[in-house]
């Protein structure tokens, strides 16, 4: 049987919130983000009855502590919807399957919106200020600015939604934002990328403009080659290679 | 020697830097102020060249574009690689040939070393996290707290020490590389940024191939950027 939970007072939710900015600070290949939720989750299991290491919270604590894992923004959703199903007195069995549950779709949803989205395009509107003349702070004010609004926003709004939904937050998960937003992010990205990318190779080479038109030439055919060999080869590790090879070459001859 | 520990004890600063970026990256508070094109300016304005900062940043966010963070994912690990290059370039006098390459050969192959060592970071938690399962099972939350400052504390090590680490060796290899470089400085600084912007291109296309329309903002952006190049 459940019980009503409570509501979260505010300093509970900051100190969750603030805490949540560590989750991944024990990340590791034996639990992943496991230990990261119990401590995230932990200000609210104080207010189980008992209190602090009072025997709901010490079990709670122990079921919340095993593997867990999920993109760390989005984990906010399940550090909420956790505390409030122990705060409800939710049956252990249906919080462990919650927790088995949820880990996939807190993952895909979060590598596809953020990673694969939100950071290229704020990392591209950054390249497209420094191509437009913005000044060093210009340049990092606007893409420190632009990703932690998105990122902060996301961090609440998981908590919030987590604890509000509980064990049900599932349908929030399938809101249309964050089902068809991956792919508008996506669109951005590429037209932000077109405008930006020649700015800044443009930007990069500043006064040695002689062979601009040979180094977007090659950065072209470079592009090109790595796009068609893609996944076969990392072209970081390629350029160090290549950057070995100059560099041996120019002290050399 | 003196001149070797002074030069050393004048890396205390940008090796604080590095710890505390190469924090962001994945512990603590991943708001992305270890992206390459924060790290470097900010390594930038620590050796007095912001805008210098800001162009070796700019360079290696190029090749970041190809490495995003994916969870269990092996990737680089740019925060005090980015604080590496940055102030490898930082340092050099604008007329130097061969600095931007040279930044960002040190950055990328610090990136590769600090990514590995991040690895061994999880590995250590990950015994760590198995010696303290007793406690965590009957959910102590002294343990709980311990693992995961623990966790925090020597993520903030490794990137100290992968900074300072990559500082010691590749400050002396870039003067001495420098000191005989032979290329002209337009075909060098030509030379890294092509290969950033094939990088950064190729990385781009990976993103936004598989999305319906994409391709087409991609032309229509490059047509614009093009565009602009041309007439400013």
């Amino acid at each position: 049987m459940t019980t009503p939970s409570p509501v979260l007072p505010f300093r509970t939710r900051m100190a969750m919130l603030l805490r949540l900015l560590a989750v991944q600070g024990s990340w590791n290949y034996e639990m992943m983000l496991g230990n990261g939720i119990a401590f995230a989750v932990e200000p609210a299991l104080r207010l189980l009855p008992g209190g602090k290491n009072g025997d709901a919270y010490r079990a709670a604590l122990a079921r919340q502590s095993g593997y867990f894992n999920a993109h760390p923004y989005f984990a906010g959703v399940a550090v909420g919807a956790l505390a409030r199903a122990e705060l409800s007195g939710e049956a252990p069995e249906r919080i462990e399957r919650f927790r088995t549950a949820c880990c996939g779709p807190l993952g895909s949803v979060g590598d596809r919106l953020v990673w694969a989205g939100w950071l290229p395009l704020c990392s591209l509107l950054a390249l497209a200020a420094f191509g437009l003349g913005a000044s060093a702070a210009g340049v990092v004010l606007v893409f420190l600015g632009f990703y932690n609004v998105g990122h902060f926003a996301l961090r609440i709004w998981g908590l919030s939604v987590g604890y509000r939904d509980g064990l049900r937050v599932a349908s929030a998960l399938a809101s249309p934002v964050l089902r068809a937003g991956p792919a508008h992010v996506a669109r951005a990205a590429a037209l932000i990328a077109g405008i930006a990318l020649p700015l800044a190779v443009r930007g990069v080479m500043g006064p040695a403009r002689g062979a601009m038109a040979l180094v977007f030439g090659a950065a072209a055919v470079g592009a090109l080659a790595l796009a068609r060999l893609q996944g076969r080869f990392e072209g970081w590790r390629l350029a160090i290679g290549l950057l070995a090879v100059f560099i041996l070459f120019s002290v050399v001859r | 020697m003196r001149d070797l520990l002074m030069e050393w004890l004048s890396f205390l600063p940008l090796t604080i830097l590095g710890a505390v970026l190469g924090l962001d990256v994945v512990s603590f508070p991943q708001a992305m102020i270890s992206r390459p094109i924060v790290a470097s300016t900010l390594a930038g304005v620590l050796v007095g060249a912001p805008l210098r900062g800001l162009i070796a940043g700019v360079t290696l966010e190029l090749f970041a574009l190809e490495t995003l963070p994916f969870g269990a994912s092996r990737y680089p690990e740019w925060g005090s690689a980015a604080v590496v290059g940055g102030a490898l370039f930082a340092v050099q006098r604008e007329t130097t040939a061969g600095a931007l390459g040279v930044a960002v050969f040190a950055a990328l192959v610090t990136a590769s070393v600090s990514g590995w060592s991040m690895i061994q970071h999880r590995k250590i938690l990950g015994r760590w996290a198995g010696s303290m399962r007793e406690f965590l099972a009957r959910g102590s939350s002294t343990a709980v707290n311990r693992l995961q400052i623990g966790g925090l504390t020597l993520d903030l090590v490794r990137g100290a020490i992968m900074t300072f680490g990559a500082l010691v060796v590749f400050a002396p290899v870039s003067r001495a590389i420098l000191g005989s470089w032979t290329f002209s400085s337009a075909l060098s600084r030509g030379v890294a940024v092509a290969l950033a912007g094939a990088v950064g291109a190729a990385a781009v296309w990976k993103v936004v191939h598989t999305t319906k329309g994409a391709p087409w903002y991609l032309l229509g952006g490059l047509v614009l950027g093009g565009t602009l190049v041309a007439i400013t």
